[in-house]
Protein backbone atom coordinates (compact mmCIF):
# COMPACT_ATOMS: atom_id res chain seq x y z
CA UNK A 1 0.00 0.00 0.00
CA UNK A 2 1.76 3.16 -1.15
CA UNK A 3 -0.24 6.12 0.41
CA UNK A 4 -2.73 6.75 3.03
CA UNK A 5 -6.38 7.74 1.79
CA UNK A 6 -7.39 11.28 2.95
CA UNK A 7 -10.61 11.35 4.28
CA UNK A 8 -13.20 13.81 4.71
CA UNK A 9 -16.57 13.65 5.97
CA UNK A 10 -19.11 16.95 5.51
CA UNK A 11 -22.04 16.93 6.28
CA UNK A 12 -24.57 20.02 5.22
CA UNK A 13 -23.78 22.16 8.09
CA UNK A 14 -20.03 21.50 9.13
CA UNK A 15 -16.81 19.11 8.60
CA UNK A 16 -17.68 16.21 10.60
CA UNK A 17 -14.47 14.70 10.38
CA UNK A 18 -10.90 14.47 8.27
CA UNK A 19 -8.33 13.09 8.25
CA UNK A 20 -6.18 9.47 7.54
CA UNK A 21 -7.12 6.65 6.93
CA UNK A 22 -6.36 3.31 5.38
CA UNK A 23 -9.88 2.26 4.41
CA UNK A 24 -13.38 3.16 4.29
CA UNK A 25 -16.36 1.53 4.42
CA UNK A 26 -19.85 2.74 3.10
CA UNK A 27 -23.35 1.24 2.40
CA UNK A 28 -24.50 2.43 -1.62
CA UNK A 29 -28.18 1.24 -2.99
CA UNK A 30 -26.09 -2.09 -4.38
CA UNK A 31 -23.87 -3.19 -1.34
CA UNK A 32 -21.38 -2.10 0.64
CA UNK A 33 -18.31 -1.14 -0.43
CA UNK A 34 -14.74 -0.96 1.14
CA UNK A 35 -12.47 1.69 -0.46
CA UNK A 36 -8.13 1.54 0.03
CA UNK A 37 -5.52 3.32 -1.12
CA UNK A 38 -5.00 3.10 -4.98
CA UNK A 39 -8.81 2.79 -5.41
CA UNK A 40 -10.21 3.86 -9.08
CA UNK A 41 -12.40 7.34 -9.08
CA UNK A 42 -15.74 6.46 -8.12
CA UNK A 43 -19.07 8.77 -7.58
CA UNK A 44 -21.07 6.57 -5.10
CA UNK A 45 -24.67 6.91 -3.57
CA UNK A 46 -24.61 6.00 -0.35
CA UNK A 47 -27.48 4.99 1.66
CA UNK A 48 -28.55 5.91 4.94
CA UNK A 49 -26.27 3.87 7.48
CA UNK A 50 -23.06 3.87 8.93
CA UNK A 51 -20.33 4.75 7.49
CA UNK A 52 -16.61 3.08 8.89
CA UNK A 53 -13.35 4.90 8.73
CA UNK A 54 -10.40 3.11 10.12
CA UNK A 55 -7.71 5.71 10.47
CA UNK A 56 -3.98 4.96 9.79
CA UNK A 57 -3.29 5.01 14.01
CA UNK A 58 -5.94 2.11 13.83
CA UNK A 59 -8.96 3.25 15.34
CA UNK A 60 -12.51 2.91 13.80
CA UNK A 61 -14.07 5.60 13.40
CA UNK A 62 -18.06 5.52 12.28
CA UNK A 63 -19.86 8.11 11.23
CA UNK A 64 -23.82 7.84 10.77
CA UNK A 65 -25.11 9.40 7.53
CA UNK A 66 -28.21 10.19 6.12
CA UNK A 67 -27.53 9.45 2.82
CA UNK A 68 -25.92 11.36 0.51
CA UNK A 69 -22.66 10.02 -1.52
CA UNK A 70 -18.92 9.75 -1.67
CA UNK A 71 -16.13 10.75 -3.82
CA UNK A 72 -13.20 8.54 -4.63
CA UNK A 73 -10.14 10.44 -6.74
CA UNK A 74 -6.41 10.45 -6.05
CA UNK A 75 -6.84 8.62 -2.55
CA UNK A 76 -9.21 11.70 -1.61
CA UNK A 77 -12.31 10.34 -0.27
CA UNK A 78 -14.60 12.80 0.06
CA UNK A 79 -18.56 11.79 2.13
CA UNK A 80 -21.06 14.21 1.77
CA UNK A 81 -24.01 13.66 3.48
CA UNK A 82 -26.94 16.10 4.38
CA UNK A 83 -26.76 14.96 7.78
CA UNK A 84 -24.04 13.22 9.48
CA UNK A 85 -23.32 12.47 13.04
CA UNK A 86 -20.15 10.69 14.78
CA UNK A 87 -20.81 7.72 16.70
CA UNK A 88 -19.84 9.35 19.99
CA UNK A 89 -22.31 12.48 19.43
CA UNK A 90 -25.46 10.30 18.69
CA UNK A 91 -28.31 11.79 21.01
CA UNK A 92 -29.88 8.04 21.96
CA UNK A 93 -32.60 9.41 23.61
CA UNK A 94 -33.68 11.58 20.71
CA UNK A 95 -33.43 9.02 17.83
CA UNK A 96 -35.58 7.17 19.43
CA UNK A 97 -37.97 9.67 20.35
CA UNK A 98 -38.11 10.86 16.54
CA UNK A 99 -38.68 7.08 15.61
CA UNK A 100 -41.43 6.76 18.19
CA UNK A 101 -42.99 9.63 16.80
CA UNK A 102 -43.10 9.26 13.20
CA UNK A 103 -44.39 6.09 13.60
CA UNK A 104 -44.69 3.80 9.86
CA UNK A 105 -44.58 7.23 7.81
CA UNK A 106 -41.39 9.25 6.69
CA UNK A 107 -38.77 6.99 5.52
CA UNK A 108 -36.11 9.41 5.24
CA UNK A 109 -36.51 10.55 9.14
CA UNK A 110 -37.32 7.14 9.92
CA UNK A 111 -33.96 5.72 7.92
CA UNK A 112 -32.07 8.52 9.24
CA UNK A 113 -33.30 7.64 12.70
CA UNK A 114 -32.97 4.17 12.51
CA UNK A 115 -29.26 4.52 11.22
CA UNK A 116 -28.14 6.37 14.30
CA UNK A 117 -29.50 3.87 16.51
CA UNK A 118 -27.38 1.32 15.08
CA UNK A 119 -24.32 2.95 14.68
CA UNK A 120 -25.05 4.03 18.43
CA UNK A 121 -25.72 0.58 19.38
CA UNK A 122 -22.59 -1.08 17.49
CA UNK A 123 -20.41 1.63 19.56
CA UNK B 1 -42.27 77.30 33.36
CA UNK B 2 -41.74 74.32 35.97
CA UNK B 3 -44.22 72.05 34.37
CA UNK B 4 -42.42 72.48 30.81
CA UNK B 5 -38.71 71.62 32.92
CA UNK B 6 -40.55 68.72 34.36
CA UNK B 7 -41.68 67.17 30.95
CA UNK B 8 -38.50 68.03 29.44
CA UNK B 9 -36.55 65.92 31.48
CA UNK B 10 -39.16 63.30 31.45
CA UNK B 11 -38.38 63.24 27.94
CA UNK B 12 -34.59 63.03 28.59
CA UNK B 13 -35.19 59.97 30.86
CA UNK B 14 -37.36 58.57 28.33
CA UNK B 15 -34.76 58.86 24.98
CA UNK B 16 -32.12 57.78 27.37
CA UNK B 17 -33.67 54.21 28.12
CA UNK B 18 -34.45 53.90 24.30
CA UNK B 19 -31.10 54.76 23.77
CA UNK B 20 -29.99 51.64 26.04
CA UNK B 21 -32.13 49.37 24.14
CA UNK B 22 -31.09 50.10 20.65
CA UNK B 23 -27.42 49.85 21.72
CA UNK B 24 -28.09 46.63 23.27
CA UNK B 25 -29.63 45.76 20.09
CA UNK B 26 -26.75 46.75 18.19
CA UNK B 27 -24.12 44.83 20.07
CA UNK B 28 -26.63 41.85 20.07
CA UNK B 29 -26.65 42.35 16.30
CA UNK B 30 -22.62 42.60 15.77
CA UNK B 31 -22.23 39.00 17.85
CA UNK B 32 -24.86 37.83 15.50
CA UNK B 33 -22.87 39.09 11.98
CA UNK B 34 -20.16 37.17 13.25
CA UNK B 35 -21.75 33.76 14.16
CA UNK B 36 -23.74 33.73 10.66
CA UNK B 37 -20.96 34.17 8.92
CA UNK B 38 -19.37 31.21 11.10
CA UNK B 39 -22.19 29.05 9.72
CA UNK B 40 -21.66 30.34 6.24
CA UNK B 41 -17.40 29.46 6.80
CA UNK B 42 -19.12 26.03 7.96
CA UNK B 43 -21.05 25.31 4.91
CA UNK B 44 -18.63 25.85 2.13
CA UNK B 45 -16.85 22.75 2.25
CA UNK B 46 -19.91 20.69 1.22
CA UNK B 47 -20.84 22.99 -1.28
CA UNK B 48 -17.58 22.75 -2.83
CA UNK B 49 -17.31 18.90 -2.99
CA UNK B 50 -21.04 18.92 -4.09
CA UNK B 51 -20.63 21.38 -6.81
CA UNK B 52 -17.52 19.36 -8.14
CA UNK B 53 -19.41 16.37 -7.80
CA UNK B 54 -22.27 17.94 -10.35
CA UNK B 55 -20.07 18.68 -12.82
CA UNK B 56 -18.31 15.68 -13.22
CA UNK B 57 -21.84 13.49 -13.13
CA UNK B 58 -23.16 16.09 -15.38
CA UNK B 59 -20.25 15.26 -17.78
CA UNK B 60 -21.06 11.77 -18.25
CA UNK B 61 -25.16 12.20 -17.84
CA UNK B 62 -28.34 12.77 -19.93
CA UNK B 63 -29.48 16.05 -19.31
CA UNK B 64 -33.20 15.54 -19.24
CA UNK B 65 -33.64 16.56 -15.67
CA UNK B 66 -36.87 19.46 -15.01
CA UNK B 67 -33.64 20.90 -13.41
CA UNK B 68 -31.26 21.27 -15.84
CA UNK B 69 -33.07 21.18 -18.90
CA UNK B 70 -35.75 24.00 -19.07
CA UNK B 71 -39.15 24.22 -21.09
CA UNK B 72 -39.36 26.32 -24.15
CA UNK B 73 -41.60 29.16 -23.23
CA UNK B 74 -41.92 29.22 -18.79
CA UNK B 75 -45.77 29.54 -17.94
CA UNK B 76 -44.86 30.04 -14.44
CA UNK B 77 -42.44 30.49 -12.31
CA UNK B 78 -41.86 30.30 -8.49
CA UNK B 79 -40.46 33.43 -6.68
CA UNK B 80 -38.20 32.17 -3.15
CA UNK B 81 -38.00 35.97 -1.38
CA UNK B 82 -35.86 35.89 1.87
CA UNK B 83 -37.12 38.30 4.05
CA UNK B 84 -36.34 38.45 7.79
CA UNK B 85 -38.91 37.99 10.95
CA UNK B 86 -38.14 40.64 12.85
CA UNK B 87 -38.47 44.12 12.21
CA UNK B 88 -35.83 46.95 13.27
CA UNK B 89 -33.27 46.15 10.27
CA UNK B 90 -34.37 49.52 8.36
CA UNK B 91 -34.91 48.78 5.39
CA UNK B 92 -33.95 45.08 4.67
CA UNK B 93 -36.82 43.45 3.99
CA UNK B 94 -38.37 46.17 2.06
CA UNK B 95 -35.69 46.38 -0.28
CA UNK B 96 -35.54 42.51 -0.46
CA UNK B 97 -39.61 42.49 -1.60
CA UNK B 98 -39.66 45.80 -4.00
CA UNK B 99 -36.76 43.95 -5.79
CA UNK B 100 -39.07 40.15 -6.08
CA UNK B 101 -41.74 42.90 -7.16
CA UNK B 102 -39.88 44.11 -9.85
CA UNK B 103 -38.90 40.66 -11.00
CA UNK B 104 -42.34 38.89 -10.80
CA UNK B 105 -43.19 42.58 -13.11
CA UNK B 106 -40.67 41.23 -15.49
CA UNK B 107 -41.68 37.99 -15.53
CA UNK B 108 -45.21 38.68 -16.15
CA UNK B 109 -44.30 40.92 -18.69
CA UNK B 110 -43.29 38.03 -20.70
CA UNK B 111 -46.23 36.41 -19.73
CA UNK B 112 -45.68 33.99 -16.92
CA UNK B 113 -47.46 33.60 -13.47
CA UNK B 114 -45.51 34.14 -10.62
CA UNK B 115 -45.69 32.09 -7.17
CA UNK B 116 -44.18 33.74 -4.16
CA UNK B 117 -42.56 31.47 -2.08
CA UNK B 118 -41.89 33.59 1.25
CA UNK B 119 -39.44 33.18 3.93
CA UNK B 120 -39.97 35.49 7.04
CA UNK B 121 -42.58 36.67 9.09
CA UNK B 122 -42.05 40.36 7.62
CA UNK B 123 -42.54 39.06 3.88
CA UNK B 124 -45.19 37.08 4.82
CA UNK B 125 -47.55 39.83 6.27
CA UNK B 126 -46.11 41.84 3.42
CA UNK B 127 -48.17 39.32 0.50
CA UNK B 128 -50.87 38.08 2.92
CA UNK B 129 -52.25 41.59 3.83
CA UNK B 130 -52.31 42.33 0.05
CA UNK B 131 -54.43 39.28 -0.76
CA UNK B 132 -51.62 37.30 -2.78
CA UNK B 133 -51.72 33.56 -2.84
CA UNK B 134 -48.16 32.15 -1.76
CA UNK B 135 -46.46 28.69 -2.46
CA UNK B 136 -45.56 28.35 0.55
CA UNK B 137 -44.50 30.31 3.91
CA UNK B 138 -41.65 29.95 6.30
CA UNK B 139 -41.07 31.80 9.88
CA UNK B 140 -39.25 31.38 12.48
CA UNK B 141 -35.55 30.97 11.42
CA UNK B 142 -34.36 33.89 9.62
CA UNK B 143 -31.89 34.92 11.93
CA UNK B 144 -30.72 31.16 12.64
CA UNK B 145 -31.41 29.20 9.34
CA UNK B 146 -30.58 25.51 9.70
CA UNK B 147 -30.14 22.44 7.26
CA UNK B 148 -33.37 21.22 8.46
CA UNK B 149 -35.08 24.90 6.71
CA UNK B 150 -33.75 25.13 4.08
CA UNK B 151 -34.20 21.74 3.48
CA UNK B 152 -38.08 22.28 3.60
CA UNK B 153 -37.91 24.92 2.00
CA UNK B 154 -36.10 23.01 -1.35
CA UNK B 155 -38.36 19.68 -1.15
CA UNK B 156 -41.23 22.34 -2.00
CA UNK B 157 -39.57 23.99 -4.31
CA UNK B 158 -38.43 20.48 -6.21
CA UNK B 159 -41.87 19.31 -5.62
CA UNK B 160 -43.26 22.61 -7.69
CA UNK B 161 -40.73 22.23 -10.74
CA UNK B 162 -41.69 18.64 -10.85
CA UNK B 163 -44.93 19.03 -11.31
CA UNK B 164 -46.27 19.77 -14.50
CA UNK B 165 -46.98 23.45 -15.04
CA UNK B 166 -50.69 22.03 -15.86
CA UNK B 167 -51.46 20.83 -12.74
CA UNK B 168 -50.36 23.82 -10.77
CA UNK B 169 -46.15 23.10 -10.99
CA UNK B 170 -43.57 25.85 -12.02
CA UNK B 171 -41.23 25.71 -14.96
CA UNK B 172 -38.75 28.47 -13.38
CA UNK B 173 -37.25 28.86 -9.42
CA UNK B 174 -35.77 32.04 -9.06
CA UNK B 175 -34.19 33.56 -6.02
CA UNK B 176 -34.59 37.18 -4.26
CA UNK B 177 -32.33 37.22 -1.51
CA UNK B 178 -29.58 39.60 0.58
CA UNK B 179 -25.93 39.30 -0.26
CA UNK B 180 -23.69 40.10 2.54
CA UNK B 181 -20.47 41.62 0.48
CA UNK B 182 -19.30 43.01 3.75
CA UNK B 183 -20.13 44.93 7.54
CA UNK B 184 -21.45 47.84 5.26
CA UNK B 185 -22.62 46.41 2.02
CA UNK B 186 -25.22 44.40 1.62
CA UNK B 187 -26.58 43.81 -1.98
CA UNK B 188 -30.37 42.61 -2.95
CA UNK B 189 -29.96 39.63 -5.72
CA UNK B 190 -32.10 38.00 -7.84
CA UNK B 191 -31.25 34.75 -9.10
CA UNK B 192 -32.60 31.74 -11.24
CA UNK B 193 -32.05 29.19 -9.35
CA UNK B 194 -33.52 26.26 -11.58
CA UNK B 195 -32.97 25.35 -14.17
CA UNK B 196 -29.18 25.80 -14.45
CA UNK B 197 -27.83 27.15 -16.93
CA UNK B 198 -25.17 25.39 -18.18
CA UNK B 199 -22.28 27.77 -19.70
CA UNK B 200 -18.88 26.88 -20.39
CA UNK B 201 -17.59 30.34 -19.25
CA UNK B 202 -14.24 30.90 -17.99
CA UNK B 203 -13.51 31.71 -14.16
CA UNK B 204 -12.41 35.78 -14.40
CA UNK B 205 -15.64 36.45 -16.92
CA UNK B 206 -17.70 34.52 -14.29
CA UNK B 207 -17.17 36.59 -11.44
CA UNK B 208 -17.22 39.68 -13.71
CA UNK B 209 -20.66 38.82 -14.57
CA UNK B 210 -21.52 37.78 -10.82
CA UNK B 211 -20.37 41.43 -9.45
CA UNK B 212 -22.01 42.82 -12.16
CA UNK B 213 -25.52 42.03 -10.56
CA UNK B 214 -26.72 44.95 -8.87
CA UNK B 215 -29.69 45.26 -6.34
CA UNK B 216 -30.76 47.86 -9.49
CA UNK B 217 -30.73 44.97 -12.16
CA UNK B 218 -33.89 43.89 -11.27
CA UNK B 219 -33.30 40.80 -13.82
CA UNK B 220 -32.89 37.70 -13.19
CA UNK B 221 -31.46 37.11 -16.94
CA UNK B 222 -27.75 36.77 -17.90
CA UNK B 223 -25.64 36.03 -14.73
CA UNK B 224 -28.53 33.68 -13.17
CA UNK B 225 -26.24 30.92 -14.08
CA UNK B 226 -23.77 31.68 -11.70
CA UNK B 227 -25.39 30.40 -9.44
CA UNK B 228 -23.39 26.99 -9.65
CA UNK B 229 -19.89 29.22 -9.80
CA UNK B 230 -21.03 31.25 -6.77
CA UNK B 231 -20.64 28.28 -4.48
CA UNK B 232 -16.87 27.59 -4.94
CA UNK B 233 -16.25 26.07 -9.03
CA UNK B 234 -12.83 24.40 -8.81
CA UNK B 235 -10.81 26.24 -11.30
CA UNK B 236 -10.42 25.38 -15.18
CA UNK B 237 -6.59 23.53 -14.18
CA UNK B 238 -8.55 21.13 -12.03
CA UNK B 239 -9.03 18.49 -14.74
CA UNK B 240 -12.09 16.07 -13.67
CA UNK B 241 -10.96 12.35 -12.86
CA UNK B 242 -12.34 9.59 -14.75
CA UNK B 243 -15.36 8.37 -12.31
CA UNK B 244 -16.71 5.29 -12.23
CA UNK B 245 -20.22 5.75 -10.84
CA UNK B 246 -22.26 3.93 -8.44
CA UNK B 247 -25.29 2.62 -9.49
CA UNK B 248 -25.13 4.78 -13.01
CA UNK B 249 -24.32 8.51 -13.72
CA UNK B 250 -28.06 9.08 -14.28
CA UNK B 251 -28.90 8.01 -10.97
CA UNK B 252 -26.32 9.75 -9.56
CA UNK B 253 -26.98 13.19 -10.77
CA UNK B 254 -30.54 12.79 -10.20
CA UNK B 255 -29.82 12.14 -6.34
CA UNK B 256 -27.27 14.78 -6.39
CA UNK B 257 -29.87 17.59 -7.49
CA UNK B 258 -32.39 17.48 -4.78
CA UNK B 259 -29.09 18.21 -2.15
CA UNK B 260 -27.79 20.83 -4.33
CA UNK B 261 -30.69 22.44 -4.35
CA UNK B 262 -31.03 22.33 -0.66
CA UNK B 263 -27.55 23.30 -0.37
CA UNK B 264 -28.15 26.38 -2.66
CA UNK B 265 -30.98 27.42 -0.13
CA UNK B 266 -29.32 26.75 2.55
CA UNK B 267 -26.30 28.65 1.29
CA UNK B 268 -29.01 31.64 0.37
CA UNK B 269 -30.48 31.45 3.96
CA UNK B 270 -27.11 31.63 5.93
CA UNK B 271 -26.17 34.72 3.17
CA UNK B 272 -29.19 36.52 4.19
CA UNK B 273 -29.44 35.61 7.48
CA UNK B 274 -25.38 37.28 7.92
CA UNK B 275 -27.29 40.46 5.97
CA UNK B 276 -30.31 40.94 8.02
CA UNK B 277 -27.58 41.14 11.18
CA UNK B 278 -25.63 43.20 9.49
CA UNK B 279 -28.87 45.52 8.57
CA UNK B 280 -30.41 45.54 11.75
CA UNK B 281 -26.85 46.43 13.41
CA UNK B 282 -26.52 49.48 11.06
CA UNK B 283 -30.48 50.34 12.03
CA UNK B 284 -29.77 50.19 15.27
CA UNK B 285 -26.78 51.89 15.63
CA UNK B 286 -28.62 54.99 13.82
CA UNK B 287 -30.90 54.96 16.16
CA UNK B 288 -28.40 55.50 19.19
CA UNK B 289 -26.89 57.96 17.48
CA UNK B 290 -30.41 59.62 16.82
CA UNK B 291 -31.28 58.94 20.31
CA UNK B 292 -27.95 60.62 21.15
CA UNK B 293 -28.79 63.62 19.56
CA UNK B 294 -31.82 63.93 20.71
CA UNK B 295 -30.67 64.19 24.43
CA UNK B 296 -28.28 66.70 23.99
CA UNK B 297 -30.80 69.46 21.89
CA UNK B 298 -33.38 68.40 24.60
CA UNK B 299 -30.74 68.73 27.47
CA UNK B 300 -29.91 72.23 25.87
CA UNK B 301 -33.74 73.19 25.61
CA UNK B 302 -33.81 72.03 29.66
CA UNK B 303 -30.86 73.91 30.59
CA UNK B 304 -32.71 77.51 28.71
CA UNK B 305 -36.10 76.25 30.23
CA UNK B 306 -34.43 76.14 33.69
CA UNK B 307 -32.19 79.53 33.26
CA UNK B 308 -35.77 81.08 32.45
CA UNK B 309 -37.37 79.98 35.07
CA UNK B 310 -34.33 81.49 37.21
CA UNK B 311 -34.42 84.90 35.67
CA UNK B 312 -37.99 84.82 36.19
CA UNK B 313 -38.17 83.98 39.90
CA UNK B 314 -35.22 86.93 40.55
CA UNK B 315 -37.12 89.51 38.45
CA UNK B 316 -40.31 88.32 40.52
CA UNK B 317 -38.16 88.85 43.90
CA UNK B 318 -37.10 91.99 42.72
CA UNK B 319 -39.72 93.48 41.81
CA UNK B 320 -41.25 92.66 44.72
CA UNK B 321 -38.78 93.92 46.54
CA UNK B 322 -39.05 97.27 44.43
CA UNK B 323 -42.79 97.08 45.08
CA UNK B 324 -42.07 96.91 49.40
CA UNK B 325 -39.41 100.13 49.14
CA UNK B 326 -41.79 101.92 46.99
CA UNK B 327 -44.62 101.15 49.51
CA UNK B 328 -42.35 101.48 52.63
CA UNK B 329 -41.22 105.21 51.55
CA UNK B 330 -44.29 106.92 50.85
Amino acid sequence: MAEDLNVEVVAADRKVWSGEASIVIARTPEGEIGIMPGHEPVLGLLVAGPVTVRSTGGEAVVVAVSGGFLSVSQNHIAILAEQAELADEIDVAAAEAELAELGDDGDGTRRWAQARLDVAASR
Amino acid sequence: MGAQLRELRQRIRSVDSIKKITRAQELIATSRIARAQQFAEAARPYSQALVRAMEAAAERARLDNPLLEGVEEPRRSAILVVTSDGGFAGAYSANVIRQSEALAGLLRDQGQEVVPYVVGKKGVTWFTFRGRELGGQYVGFTGKPAYADARKIADDLLEAINTPTEEGGVDEIHIVSTHFRNMVTQEVRARRLFPIMVEDVPEEIHHAEAGAVRSDDGGSSGPGGSAGSANGRPSRTDVLPLYEFEPSADEVLDALLPQYAGNLVYTALLDAAASEWAARRRAMKNATDNAGELQESLTRESNSARQAEITQEISEIVGGADALAAAGSE
